[in-house]
């Protein structure tokens, strides 16, 4: 009774058999049907993004949003892509076409794509890869390359710029993800987004929170959301790899955007919040359907407050803060999990909860230590009385003073 | 069903292929992409010899993982060296790197 | 012709192809994307090899972050007028000869060995070859010693190319 989809599916496959077609084919058209289907839900809920991204940033900022298209601006989205649609299509002269028209279109499929291994419900899942972890990294990869595309093939100085700055932090924030990916892999025993799901008795964020909160900076890294948003920033490079295009291409790069956040909220919610997992899910395999989004929601909410909260950081900033801190940090946290997961293997379940969040508040606070100590360091440096360049001192031309770099911590003592 | 000799000759075509590049191009760079497919040639070799002869063991997937690492090294390290060279001899021509030292 | 060959025959024609566009072409970033498509169908023959972390790994470290290093290395070192002089050297003729001498003499001494038209053994239905592969990859009795030697010969490199790369600052 609880599961619609899989009923249709069984339906339509007698019918389609007792039309008379053979087997393969039968499988064939189903499979065809499965992706359809599953690629226009998922563009039908980009578009919801849209009117939920504005109404989200309005409250944050105290005001109202959208109100005057439908009841409390439902029909704001639809205008924006009719809008979108009827604008001028320009192609910037001495673009490589070929190039330049593919790179939106990459950037949004290689979105749509992740959506093939995520577990909608214990019945509903595009394709059950066992390398499913691997698979989310690899398109991610990709979506790069789509950047890249993007930003060489405008001829803009300033779209080339930005891409280079992009395709630098996604490539640099990959690695820290990567590693704390494996926190989940290692909990529980497998690489395939579903087997993690279903061996999530407790959700691993209890377990192991500070992999969650490690891999949540790094998805809004990956993501170009602020406050890692240095690539859009319309006061110093103008709007980056999409500056020279219009229309759809640009509705394109925007819902692909939104759609990439909330495809991080759900693998996030898969790997660490229990994906599918909740009440009455045994009985009625729908209510997975719920609980995932409702879950994936949430955590797309959690960065959207992250997004309206905090400022930019720059270039600089973002590197030292990924290559000084998170990758250490993500390393630290992969070895004690998988140290204290041996050792605890055989405690009982309670006691196993217990020990594992322990074991990771222990490296949160020395973690908050070594902060404090290299921001107490960094201070004492910063208060010196530097020593007035000496008359006739050389520098060799070309060479540019280094920019002094802020302490990469905002902790307070 | 695909039979071995498929993907033997599929894999020497890709390894002719890229050692074409290698011996025809001029940009360093391109030299190094034809490097690359030779590589991927040797991959694909070594997974089809695993897949038709020994499936049960895993050697030839082993392997195949350290040539991945062994050709990342070598891109690494190769685009590295092609960097310095531009930026003192400001050209990465093969035909015109042909001095040891000025 | 049963689907898989199809499927074979199509990918095959596919990375040959772009392998082709890889050395002729003039544009050098054309070239990069070309051997993006070209590593790509390598991939798609994994899948059908039945190896399927092999395939997600080449995308994840060739096309993730080998072809971007050479898109950056090919933007980084350009000069002005690049693209107008002809990328191929004036003896092309010899390296095409090699290389079909080469495929020739591939073609004929595989031809003659006895194994050649192997047929397609069942898939062993024993471990997944995920778990044998890092079983194998860390057991002392198969192959951690060239596991751990590639890893030192990866931090080589990384430290090799940062010391290559680093920009002396004079003064």
């Amino acid at each position: 009774m609880g599961d619609p989809v899989g009923q249709i599916a069984r339906w339509l496959e007698i019918l389609l058999l007792n039309w008379g077609l053979s087997a393969p084919l039968v499988t064939l058209i189903k499979v065809v049907l499965g992706v359809v289907v599953l690629a226009s839900f998922v563009l039908l809920v980009d578009i919801l993004l849209v009117w939920v991204e504005r109404k989200v940033v309005a409250r944050f900022q105290d005001r109202l949003g959208p109100n005057r298209l439908g009841p409390f601006g439902l029909i704001q989205p639809i205008a924006d892509v009719i809008k979108l649609l009827i604008k001028e299509d320009i192609t910037p002269q001495g673009a490589d076409r070929i190039v330049y028209n593919l790179a939106p279109i990459m950037a949004l499929a290689t979105v749509i794509l992740l959506w093939a291994v995520l577990p909608l419900s214990p019945t509903m899942l595009g394709t059950d890869l066992n390398v499913g972890v691997l698979y989310v990294v690899a398109i991610g990869a990709i979506s790069t390359l789509g950047i890249i595309m993007a930003g060489w093939s405008s001829n803009n100085k300033y779209a080339l710029l930005g891409a280079f700055r992009t395709v630098a932090q996604m490539v640099s924030y990959e690695i820290p993800m990567v590693i704390v990916l494996m926190v989940p892999v290692l909990l529980a025993g497998s690489m395939g987004i579903n087997s993690i799901v279903q061996q999530q008795e407790v959700w691993y964020i209890i377990i192991a929170p500070l992999a969650a909160l490690v891999f949540l900076i790094t998805s809004i890294a990956e993501l170009g959301r602020a406050p890692f948003d240095l690539l859009e920033a319309e006061s110093e490079i103008v709007a980056g790899f999409h500056i020279e295009y219009t229309g759809m291409k640009f509705g394109l790069f925007y819902a692909g955007e939104l759609l990439h956040a909330l495809t991080l909220s759900a693998i996030f919610s898969s790997l660490f919040l229990g994906g599918w997992r909740g009440f009455g899910v045994d009985a009625a395999p729908i209510l997975g359907l719920i609980w995932f989004f409702a879950k994936a929601f949430f955590i797309y909410w959690v960065i959207m407050w992250v997004k309206y909260s905090l400022p930019r950081i720059r270039i600089d900033q973002m590197l030292n803060f990924n290559w000084k801190f998170l990758t250490p940090l993500s390393l630290v946290i992969l070895i004690v999990t998988a140290i204290s997961d041996k050792l605890l293997a055989d405690a009982s379940p309670p006691l196993y909860v217990a020990g594992m969040l322990g074991v990771n508040l222990v490296v949160a606070w020395g973690t908050l230590q070594v902060l404090r100590r290299t921001a107490r360091h960094e201070r004492r440096r910063v208060a010196e009385p530097k020593p007035a360049a000496a008359p006739g001192s050389r520098r060799a031309p070309g060479a540019m003073a280094s920019a002094h770099n802020p302490p990469i911590s905002t902790t307070n003592p | 069903m695909v039979p071995l000799s498929w993907y033997l000759i599929f894999s020497a075509a890709l390894f002719s292929i890229g050692l074409f590049g290698v011996l025809a191009r001029k940009n360093a760079v391109a030299i190094l992409m034809g490097v690359e497919l030779m590589l991927n040639s040797v991959n694909v070799n070594l997974v089809a010899f695993w897949r038709y002869r020994t499936p049960e063991g895993i050697a030839g997937q082993a392997f195949a993982v350290i040539v991945f690492a062994v050709a990342a090294a070598e891109v690494a390290v190769g685009l590295a060296l092609i960097i310095s060279i531009y930026r003192r001899r400001n050209t990465v021509v093969a035909d015109e790197i042909d001095l040891l030292k000025f | 012709m049963s689907p898989i060959q199809v499927v074979f025959i199509l990918t095959a024609m596919t990375t040959l192809g772009a392998a082709l566009m890889v050395v002729t072409v003039q544009n050098l970033v054309h070239a990069a994307l070309w051997l993006i498509l070209s590593l790509f169908g390598i991939a798609v023959t994994f899948v059908i090899l039945n190896a399927g972390f092999l395939a997600v790994a080449q995308v994840v470290i060739y096309i993730g972050a080998i072809s971007i290093l050479m898109i950056f290395a090919i933007m980084l070192t350009r000069r002005v007028a690049e693209d107008v002089n002809p990328q191929i050297g004036r003896r092309w003729w010899w390296a095409a000869a090699i290389s079909v001498v080469m495929f020739v003499g591939l073609a004929w001494m595989l031809g003659n060995w006895s194994g050649f038209r192997s047929p397609l053994p069942a898939a062993s239905s024993g471990m997944d070859p995920l778990v044998q592969l890092g079983e194998a990859l860390v057991s002392v009795n198969a192959y951690v010693l060239p596991f751990e030697v590639a890893s030192v010969l990866l931090l080589a490199a990384l430290i090799g190319a940062l010391m290559i790369a680093w920009e002396r600052r004079p003064g």
